[in-house]
């Protein structure tokens, strides 16, 4: 198994007659995602890659019985289609979008609250490169040969950094069970703690590493829940050590604006919480070898 | 984004918040006609700047005539202010605000802000205003009354007078307060501010309310429902190299090293910047090139990065999922036949389409240094800055 994507998750993709939706439907399909169909409104009856194209998620969902949706829609729209898909029943949603104005995805974050848990939809997201499950399914925009199958999670708000540490994974033979990108916005679907709680029973999964940057409380919060809830070894890294106080580094939510957001504080608070931070960020694959090592996990690995 | 307190005033007042009557300045000249216009014997003169802490940096003060207030403008106007808040080079003051003089009884302080933890808007208020929040937060964190927004609702009136009655306001002023705290709220709500800051909120001897100096910033993100909003923006008040970078569509933010910077995504490029620093280098910038880049906009990142007299070497990091290495090797080979590049260029490239964009770098024979890891990138280009110096000429290598 793995955590919230497997092959056989039925897929929807939300502004799929968009190209860079297109482009990134063909990757998914190639990956081995099991794509059933798409949404645009206006453009109900046309298909994407022999699949049917729906005018609005309801539809979909009845036609299809898609479970998890991809939102590729342009900002100023997106908010709007993640609340669709929550109110047409999908399960999970992750929302690639960047540039999402921050009162939306308050009362995005307000909506999701009107389920019961049983019927209430997780997303991840926004400002995020996706989620995959290696060798079984992508639902993001990451290049899925990077990624070894394997037995550890990620979580990260960063996408590029996310694949850096895949890669450095990759080349000590280490797999990952899921990669999951949270986002770099400052109000986003899912925090690290939620997808901690996930990785935690899973039983693909060995350890966990954690990619935080400067800003927000989600860090601080992820050590808390480690602390009193993991038994699996969590390695993290803080990017943004280097980042001046006050000024936004390109993500929205990436700016340090009160105690406790900088990467040196955060790193104080995981590694206080029994969490091992990495050096630097080339040696995120090198620390999580010795952490599993330690453990004496490496045999289960790879 | 950032604007200027008076413009903040307009907007306050707009949305039914009480401001003193004031004009803006850009000449000792008008600056002394908007004090005659508002009539009166006190005045005061504000630098119009984006950063706090203007009073103590000698950018604010009460004249008592319109000679001294030209005299006070001719003082100000053309230079740059520096600030505890601002950059150590301080900001321009290309305007100056004109307000009456206000006798004040007492000074509240009122603000707004996003709570990411609770992932709502945060209204503050506190019985002692003037002095800056986080000051008052460490001082007397028991003064700090706040209220949380439910986003369904908005700020309910209970709410509101309630956070009046907990500053210690009397009944006849809670009920005035309570509105203008709403009508605040509902200007941040309404203009997608991230952002409101009254400071002071003033009572007056006459038992007004007046918001005696304003600060809003909004959300980058939503300025394209505002355009009257990002109208706003002030050039003059922004790094100029992140200004030129901004109109060419990068996320580019200045800093004060040599190494300068080119990387795609905000973690890799926060994490490339880590590791320079621990290699011991210093690095000019932050630039996330953003996802399929082609050759052009990897050239304009070039020129970007390069218009920084500091630089003095220059690290590419791409690791490429929606990029193509190939594309990003293309743009840094027509960075050196279309721009005078003159300076080490340490180049690591992972990802989509590697083998070829090595391929294109090794075929143009330039000296380019390939780097195989983020360690090995950021090593390669702090060795670099130790054999350049910052006007590119070759520097005696130390023992």
């Amino acid at each position: 198994m793995a955590i919230l994507l497997t092959g056989q998750t039925p897929v929807l993709i939300q502004g799929i007659t968009g190209r860079i939706a297109g482009f990134h439907a063909s990757e998914m399909v190639a990956y081995g995602t099991h794509l059933v169909g798409g949404v645009t409104p206006g453009r109900g009856g046309e298909f994407v890659l022999g699949r049917p194209v729906f005018d609005t998620v309801r539809d979909a969902v009845a036609q299809t019985g898609a479970q998890a949706s991809i939102v590729f829609v342009p900002p100023a729209f997106a908010a709007d289609s993640i609340m669709e898909a929550a109110d047409a029943g999908i399960r999970y949603c992750v929302c690639i979008t960047d540039g999402i104005p921050v009162q939306d995805m308050m009362r995005v974050k307000r909506y999701l609250r009107r389920y019961r848990a049983d019927r209430k939809m997780r997303l991840t997201g926004p400002n995020c490169a996706g989620t995959i499950s290696p060798g079984q399914a992508l639902l993001g925009i990451m290049p899925g040969h990077i990624y070894l199958p394997g037995r550890i999670g990620i979580v990260g708000r960063s996408g590029t950094l996310g694949y850096e540490a895949a890669a450095q994974l990759k080349s000590l033979g280490l797999g990952v069970s899921t990669s999951v990108g949270i986002g770099g916005d400052p109000v986003n679907g899912s925090s690290f703690a939620d997808i901690l709680e996930l990785f935690e029973p899973d039983d693909a999964t060995d350890a966990v590493v954690l990619i935080g940057e400067i800003g927000g409380p989600q860090e601080a919060q992820a050590a808390a829940y480690v602390q009193e809830n993991m038994s699996k070894p969590v390695v993290a890294y803080i990017a943004g050590l280097a980042a001046p106080r006050g000024r936004k580094m390109g993500h929205a939510g990436a700016i340090v604006s009160t105690a406790g957001e900088s990467a040196r504080e955060k790193t104080e608070i995981l590694r206080a919480a029994g969490i091992t931070v990495a050096p630097d960020p080339s040696s995120l694959g090198e620390t999580v070898a010795s952490v599993l090592r330690a453990q004496g996990l490496a045999a289960a690995v790879g | 984004m950032d604007i200027h307190e008076y413009q903040a005033k307009e907007i306050l007042a707009r949305f039914g918040v009480p401001v003193p009557r004031g004009g803006l300045a850009y000449s000792p000249e008008q600056a002394s006609y908007q004090a005659k216009q508002l009539g009166g014997t006190a005045w005061v003169v504000k630098a119009q700047v984006h950063a706090g802490g203007r009073g103590e940096a000698g950018g604010v003060r009460v004249c008592r005539s319109d000679h001294e207030v030209a005299d006070f403008a001719l003082s100000l106007l053309g230079r740059t202010l520096v600030t505890r808040q601002s950059a150590p080079g301080g900001k321009l003051i290309g305007r100056l605000y004109v307000e009456e003089a206000v006798d004040i009884a007492r000074e509240l302080y009122f603000g707004i802000v996003l709570d990411r933890a609770a992932e709502r808007i945060r209204v503050i208020a506190s019985a002692l205003g003037g002095i800056e929040i986080e000051e008052l937060a460490a001082a007397s964190p028991e003064a700090i009354r706040q209220v949380i927004i439910e986003p369904a609702v908005g700020f309910l009136e209970f709410q509101a007078r309630q956070l009046a009655f907990d500053i210690g306001l009397p009944l006849e002023l809670a009920a005035r307060a309570g509105a203008v705290f709403r009508s605040a709220y509902r200007a941040v709500r309404d203009l997608d501010a991230t952002m409101l800051e009254i400071n002071p909120l003033a009572i007056t001897r006459e038992g007004e309310l007046l918001a005696l100096d304003a600060k809003v910033s909004f959300d980058d993100n939503a300025l394209f429902r505002h355009p009257e909003i990002a109208e706003l923006r002030d050039r003059s008040q922004e790094d100029p190299r992140e200004s030129n970078a901004h109109d060419r569509g990068l996320a580019y933010v200045g800093l004060d090293g040599q190494i300068g910077c080119m990387i795609n995504g905000a973690g890799l490029a926060m994490a490339t910047l880590d590791m320079i620093e621990l290699a011991g280098g210093r690095p000019a910038n932050f630039l996330d090139i953003g996802g399929g880049a082609s050759p052009e906009r990897v050239l304009t990142a070039f020129r970007a990065v390069l218009e920084d007299g500091n630089v003095s070497v220059m690290l590419v990091n791409i690791f490429a999922g929606i990029n193509r290495c190939d594309w990003v090797a293309q743009g840094i080979v027509d960075a050196f036949s279309e721009l005078e590049v003159g300076i080490p260029v340490v180049v690591r490239l992972a990802g989509t389409n590697v083998r070829k964009g090595r391929e294109i770098i090794r075929a143009s024979g330039l000296p380019i240094v390939m780097a195989d890891t983020l360690a090995d990138a950021a090593a390669k280009a702090v060795a670099a800055t130790r054999q350049a110096a910052p006007d590119g000429t070759a520097a005696p290598a130390p023992a």
